[in-house]
């Protein structure tokens, strides 16, 4: 992997866990229960979390004095590296389960990897804490797809319309990329097909189990990772970077 | 909780005796023994009240969750405001033992019945609003706060025991990014001034109408729910703050302010109550719209709760079926 | 009061704070299943560290004794001072018992 690629691999999981924690921090105050409104809001501090120590590891590679706020609020759309899946709006709390669930069955399968490879030290470190945090987001999205898929006729209806609606968007997990190739080629991502496999696994498990049926289509939305994103990315982004684009020399 | 039925050894006169000797004693009344109906309803009432304003300030500062200037600033809005939440499941619980229900308090808080702090009803333009709600209108919860940690209904006191200490962590975050504006730019020290103008007198004004105004002060004050009247909270609180404002390097945005150096106190300017009850009526800035975010929220979790509960059900019969089958 | 279906059940939560220690109530919230509630719990009462085990029980599965027993079922306990080591004088000589 060479250091730029390096760099665009790390950004990627940066940006992955940044733009999911900034769509999830947008519930706080709107969700379905006051317990749930908490239990968002803590999964989204620690996608903030991950994001921030993968930015500051990212920034001191690059070596050209980019701090993690630097690289949040001051790259384009074209820039950002995240999965189209993380950037798709909340929509109902359903769509959101659903785009935390595929999201969290692979955060899982990638920071076990990443929690054990001795390419990058530092990324191990951090996918060490990042793996607790993660096992807790995938119960609770597990949970509920099971609450939903298995509750009422309404709340089957809908989840298990987000659930196709979204299956375009998670074979991006696994695409094939230059940058996640040489990825894997160095050991720091897990293998792509042995990593989809437990991922379709899984994700199956819990459908099977709340009683919802697995998309078929095997069309994948791709181009996050190269920057070419959905609509909606950029908006986000316009909102999320005013202040500092607004007053490039303050500091906050 | 069931209504309890007494021993026919006890007739109304001693409960009531009991009660005034606990509270003559400084002792907590919990939420089985016997209280006086009107006691009862004043804490719901407060309660309820003081957990909707919990749940209304969080729409405030998480219209600013999304567009924190820096991740850092991010994570501490979003836990702040997270917080906020906890707050109000502390106090709708603590509510709850005194046999009211959450759902109905909710349904009393959308329907426009219920009341709740009317600070929440001002709009925050900039980023420096954080500062100064963290800064001022925590502060001022606090001030009103700290005191209720003494409060007579034990549920309650402690209930705002765990509140107090996770306030001062916000306190003083919205301090620091005040501190942050006074010593940015010119723009942010002009947007923190602008933020103090705007929020000064309504934080002035949370601690109620002056004393001989008041309608709740007197019995609450004798059953020990309040110990302190609005205007020596508000004194306190003012002491306090001015000299927080002048190390900021900002103007009080009252021009009859004085110190008076006999009374070892500030004297402040007469405070706006038109202002205040045109916004407790309902006319304030944003009143409409947060009751129309809380409604909002709340009616569309409803087929997310409904599905959760049924799920409960469908696992509970399937257990107990088990059960059967297994016997 | 009110009997709408969609008012998840309340639990009462009690929280060990360190091993050691015995688990003490903390206060209550509400959730749709046991699962839930220990989440929520975990969410709503520990976020500052303050637990290593979490207990959430039913509200409704808590026999409580009626205050209005205070005096019969405490009360009586009042004279019973011997229970209490300070009920015995020991002779100086005496240095740990």
């Amino acid at each position: 992997m060479t250091k730029s690629q390096h760099i665009d691999w790390l950004l990627g999981l940066a940006d992955d866990a940044l733009i999911l924690g900034q769509r999830l921090s947008e519930w706080c105050g709107h969700a379905p229960a006051l317990e749930e409104d908490i239990a968002l809001s803590n999964i989204a501090l620690d996608l903030i979390g991950q994001s921030r120590a993968f930015f500051a590891h990212a920034g001191r590679l690059e070596g050209a004095g980019r701090d993690e706020d630097r690289l949040a609020f001051f790259r384009s759309d074209r820039e950002y590296r995240n999965l189209l899946l993380v950037e798709l709006p909340n929509g109902h709390f359903g769509d959101t389960i659903a785009r935390q669930f595929f999201f969290d069955q692979f955060a899982l399968v990638r920071y076990t990897h990443l929690a054990q490879q001795t390419f990058d030290p530092e990324v191990a470190a951090i996918a060490t804490k990042a793996l607790k945090e993660v096992r807790y987001h995938a119960a609770h999205s597990a949970e509920w797809m099971l609450r939903l898929g298995d509750g009422t006729e309404l709340s089957k209806a809908r989840i298990q319309e987000s659930v196709e609606r979204l299956w375009p968007f998670t074979g991006e997990c696994f695409e094939e990329h230059a940058t996640l190739d040489a990825a894997i080629a160095s050991g720091a991502m897990p293998d792509r097909s042995q990593a989809q496999t437990t991922w379709n696994e899984q994700v199956e498990a819990v459908l099977n189990q709340a009683s919802l049926t697995k998309p078929e289509g095997s069309w994948s939305q791709k181009g996050g990772r190269d920057g070419l994103h959905t609509e909606h990315l950029s908006y986000m982004l316009a909102e999320m970077q005013v202040l500092p684009r607004l007053h490039p020399d303050a500091k906050w | 909780m069931e209504p309890y039925l007494c021993s026919e050894s006890i007739h109304a006169m001693d409960l009531n005796q009991r009660f005034e000797d606990y509270i003559a004693a400084d002792q907590k009344i919990e939420a089985k023994d016997w209280m006086p109906d009107q006691y009862r309803k004043t804490l719901i009432r407060q309660i309820s009240q003081h957990a909707h304003s919990e749940i209304i300030g969080m729409l405030p500062e998480g219209n600013w969750i999304t567009r924190a200037p820096s991740l850092k600033r991010k994570a501490i809005l979003l836990a702040k405001v997270q917080d906020e939440a906890g707050h109000g499941l502390y106090l709708y619980s603590a509510a709850e033992t005194l046999g009211a229900n959450r759902d109905d308090l909710m349904d009393a808080l959308i329907d426009g019945r219920a009341k709740y702090s009317s600070i929440f009803n001002y709009p925050t333009l900039t980023w420096a609003d954080m500062g100064a709600i963290g800064w001022l209108v925590d502060g001022a919860a606090i001030m009103n706060q700290v005191p209720l940690c003494k409060c007579s209904y034990g549920p309650y006191a402690r209930a705002m025991v765990r509140v107090c200490k996770e306030e001062s962590f916000h306190q003083r975050q919205g301090f620091q990014i005040m501190l942050n504006l006074s010593e940015g730019t010119d723009e942010q020290r002009a947007m923190a001034q602008d933020s103090l103008n705007r929020w000064w007198w309504p934080s002035l004004m949370m601690f109620g109408p002056n004393d001989e105004s008041s309608t709740h002060n007197e019995q609450s004050m004798r059953w020990k729910i309040k110990r302190f009247s609005n205007d020596e909270l508000r004194q306190r609180f003012v002491d306090m703050t001015i000299p927080q404002i002048e190390l900021l390097g900002l103007t009080v945005p009252d021009q009859d302010l004085k110190w008076n150096a006999s009374s070892g106190h500030y004297e402040m300017g007469a405070i706006d109550w038109k202002e205040f009850f045109d916004v407790i009526a309902g006319n304030g800035p944003c009143n409409k719209e947060r009751i129309a975010a809380r409604k909002k929220a709340h009616r569309d979790g409803e087929w997310v709760r409904e599905a959760a509960s049924a799920y409960a059900q469908k696992m509970n019969a399937k257990a107990s079926s088990n059960q059967t089958h297994a016997a | 009061m009110s009997n709408q279906s969609s008012e998840w059940p309340l639990w009462e939560i009690f929280v060990r704070s360190r091993q050691g220690l015995s688990h003490k109530h903390v206060g209550s919230l509400h959730a749709s299943d046991a699962t839930m509630a220990i989440a929520n719990a975990r969410d709503v009462y520990t976020r500052r560290q303050e637990g290593v085990s979490i207990w959430a029980i039913p509200a409704e599965a808590i026999a409580a004794s009626s205050p209005a027993d205070k005096d019969i079922l405490f009360d009586p306990a009042n004279d019973k001072v011997y229970r209490h080591p300070t009920f015995y004088n020991l002779p100086d000589e005496v240095k740990n018992m």
